[in-house]
């Protein structure tokens, strides 16, 4: 118990230097007025408001009960609200004690219902786009449940398996200890040196995918590192490949985290961003905020029982930077050949920058 | 109409510009008639898949007790009491309620029993759901008033807070109120019930609870936080539920 408190003391300290470190390296003060969803709010705020977004459990607006038993349930090591509600119909008063789930593993199943299942083709088509050969070091910044980083080792994998297949069939005139050795050798280099690094800022993200992994079989191959995008725990010229899907949207300083993968990338390093973008045909744009604002909070207010992070989702989409801008962005912070491919008439944008 | 579309369209500065943010209470969230229309249906189901989600009961009642809580509302409205309770806005909350001098109560008062019933089940009222999706703030505080008076239903009813018992208040309620989560709740929790406790239920405490439901006055009309040294049986009486029967719950 004591160990398990000294960790959470050690991770807390980690995760409080995360934010402040940023803004005492750079100078920064509380800040300029940024945007939270359409609200006004300085920058320390809505790093603030952000971080809890991800960290309170959702439904949070209901007063907690029984402390001690939360006190009791802290070692889980994710916030427990502990409540005592009613058979369950009827809300009313059987002691039933029941942990509420972070935003973290509601996350893949409000992705599926917000976006019917396309979210994964998008995912696929980025990492088509990426083409990793193996033995290639990727880093996935708020990559939190590992979405990409499978994918990446599926993708690496069937390449793999693919040379294997073409060496062997050049090879003639094997005995069949021949071939088995073959096999043998290769299959404990599934992956070919690759290595997926997930970066995430929040814990509970990151222990979703660890479990995810665990659960589908991943175990080879992955790291998986609590940081910041604004400033990211890692040397200069490390990486082969920068991707972040779905994460800048969130990230205060949009500016600093480019630097930051300009940073990490090694020369040659490629950078990319997959985030919703703008919808530029009217009739189309009229009927995604239509979905958007209609449809959207209701799902997270009826599958994780909170309304007010899915609102604050939508109107970041429309708060973000469009296509164009993004792109000069990434050209401002040293990237080059940027481009950009739209997904679904513009909803979503793959962004691409080589650091040369 | 204009607003609507605008707020439909996520266009919320112009509505915002046009007759400021109109949020009637802290935890309101304005919704659109489609929204409201989204929320019951969703939050049926998932109330019937998830039996866990009381939030989603609780929507549930917000979203489609349009024509119902007008009618408490106005029930209150022209009763002494409930008028008062209208004007005072009492709320039964932890901080609000001196346990210490409840506890200290004879038996059978209603504070002592109401006591020994949130012990009992180790249940407090604080964990009610504010009310989110009501667009009137004085039917908000009608909705939060009935969820507060919920626990007491179960003390003067003498139900304890199990399935059996959720769904004899269920049944009361539905009588009392109108509302219609409470006649889908009162409807669709005994199907979890085995066979003993259905028979139980449709022989003995359904025909009990209407009956007391019908003959009752409107329970929201009753000041509980003045009456807490009044007895169980004479507030009982009072309000015209009749006394439970001796069943095995």
């Amino acid at each position: 118990m004591a160990a398990v408190r000294l960790c959470r003391c050690r991770c807390r300290a980690l995760l409080s230097r995360v934010p402040g470190a940023p803004r005492a390296l750079r100078g920064l003060a509380a800040g300029p007025e940024v945007h939270f969803g359409f609200q006004s709010v300085t920058e320390e705020d809505r790093r603030e408001k952000i971080f809890r977004l991800f960290f309170s459990p959702p439904r949070g607006d209901r007063p907690q009960r029984g402390n001690t038993t939360q006190r009791l349930l802290r070692h889980e090591r994710f916030e427990v609200n502990c409540v005592s509600f009613s058979c369950p119909y009827f809300f009313c008063s059987l002691p039933v004690y029941q942990v509420f789930e972070s935003v973290a593993k509601k996350y893949d199943v409000m992705n599926d219902s917000m976006t019917l299942g396309i979210h994964r083709v998008w995912k696929d088509i980025l990492v088509h786009k990426m083409n990793p050969s193996p033995g290639t070091l990727l880093l996935d910044v708020a990559g939190g449940t590992g979405d990409i980083a499978f994918r990446f080792i599926n993708y690496v994998r069937a390449v793999r398996e693919r040379q294997l297949q073409r060496k062997l069939k050049h090879h003639q005139n094997l005995s069949w200890q021949e071939i088995f050795e073959n096999y043998q050798e290769d299959k404990s280099d599934s992956l070919g040196d690759s290595q997926v690094v997930v970066c995430d800022i929040n814990r509970e993200m990151l222990k979703v995918g660890k479990q995810k992994a665990q659960h589908l079989g991943y175990s080879k191959g992955l790291s998986w590192v609590l940081g910041n995008a604004e400033e990211l725990p890692f040397d200069d010229d490390m990486f082969d490949v920068y991707t972040i899907a779905f994460g800048i949207r969130n990230v205060t300083r949009i500016d600093l985290a480019l630097e930051e993968a300009y940073r990490v990338l090694k020369p040659g390093g490629r950078f990319l961003c997959l985030e919703f973008s703008h919808v530029s045909n009217p009739l189309l744009s009229r009927l995604y905020d239509l979905y958007s604002f209609q449809v959207i909070p209701v799902l997270g207010e009826v599958i994780a029982g909170d309304w007010k992070s899915y609102q604050y989702l939508v109107e970041s989409i429309r708060r973000f930077p469009p296509q164009e801008e993004l792109k000069a962005m990434i050209e401002d912070a040293g990237f080059f050949k940027v481009d950009y491919e739209n997904l679904n008439f513009g909803i979503v944008a793959i962004h691409s920058g080589f650091k040369l | 109409m204009r607003r609507l579309l605008l707020r439909a369209v996520g266009a919320e500065e112009e509505v915002e510009e046009e007759e400021g943010w109109h949020q009637l209470y802290p935890s309101h969230i304005p919704t659109s008639p489609l929204q409201k229309a989204l929320l019951a249906a969703g939050s049926a189901v998932m109330a019937l898949y998830d039996p866990y989600r009381h939030d989603m009961v609780a929507v549930l009642g917000e979203t489609t007790g349009c024509l119902a809580l007008p009618n408490l509302r106005d029930k209150m409205k022209h009763h002494p009491e409930g008028y008062r309770i209208l004007q005072e806005r009492p709320c039964i909350r932890l901080s609000t309620l001196d346990m210490s001098r409840l506890r200290g109560l004879p038996d059978g008062s209603l504070g002592r029993e109401y006591v020994r019933f949130l012990e009992d089940n180790k249940v407090s009222p604080d964990t009610r759901m504010p009310p989110k999706f009501v667009d009137d703030e004085e039917l908000a505080y009608v909705i939060q008033r009935y969820r507060e008076v919920h626990d007491l239903m179960h003390t003067l009813l003498g139900m304890p807070t199990n399935m059996l018992g959720e769904v004899v208040v269920k049944w009361f309620e539905a009588v009392q109120t109108g509302l219609p989560m409470c006649v889908l709740g009162a409807a669709f929790g005994p199907v979890r019930l085995s066979a003993r406790k259905l028979q139980v239920l449709a022989t003995e405490l359904v025909p009990w609870a209407i009956r007391s439901g019908l003959n009752a006055s409107c329970i929201l009309n009753v000041y509980y936080e003045q009456r807490w040294e009044q007895p169980v049986e004479s507030l009982r009486e009072e309000i015209g539920i009749f006394p439970p029967p001796a069943v095995r719950m």
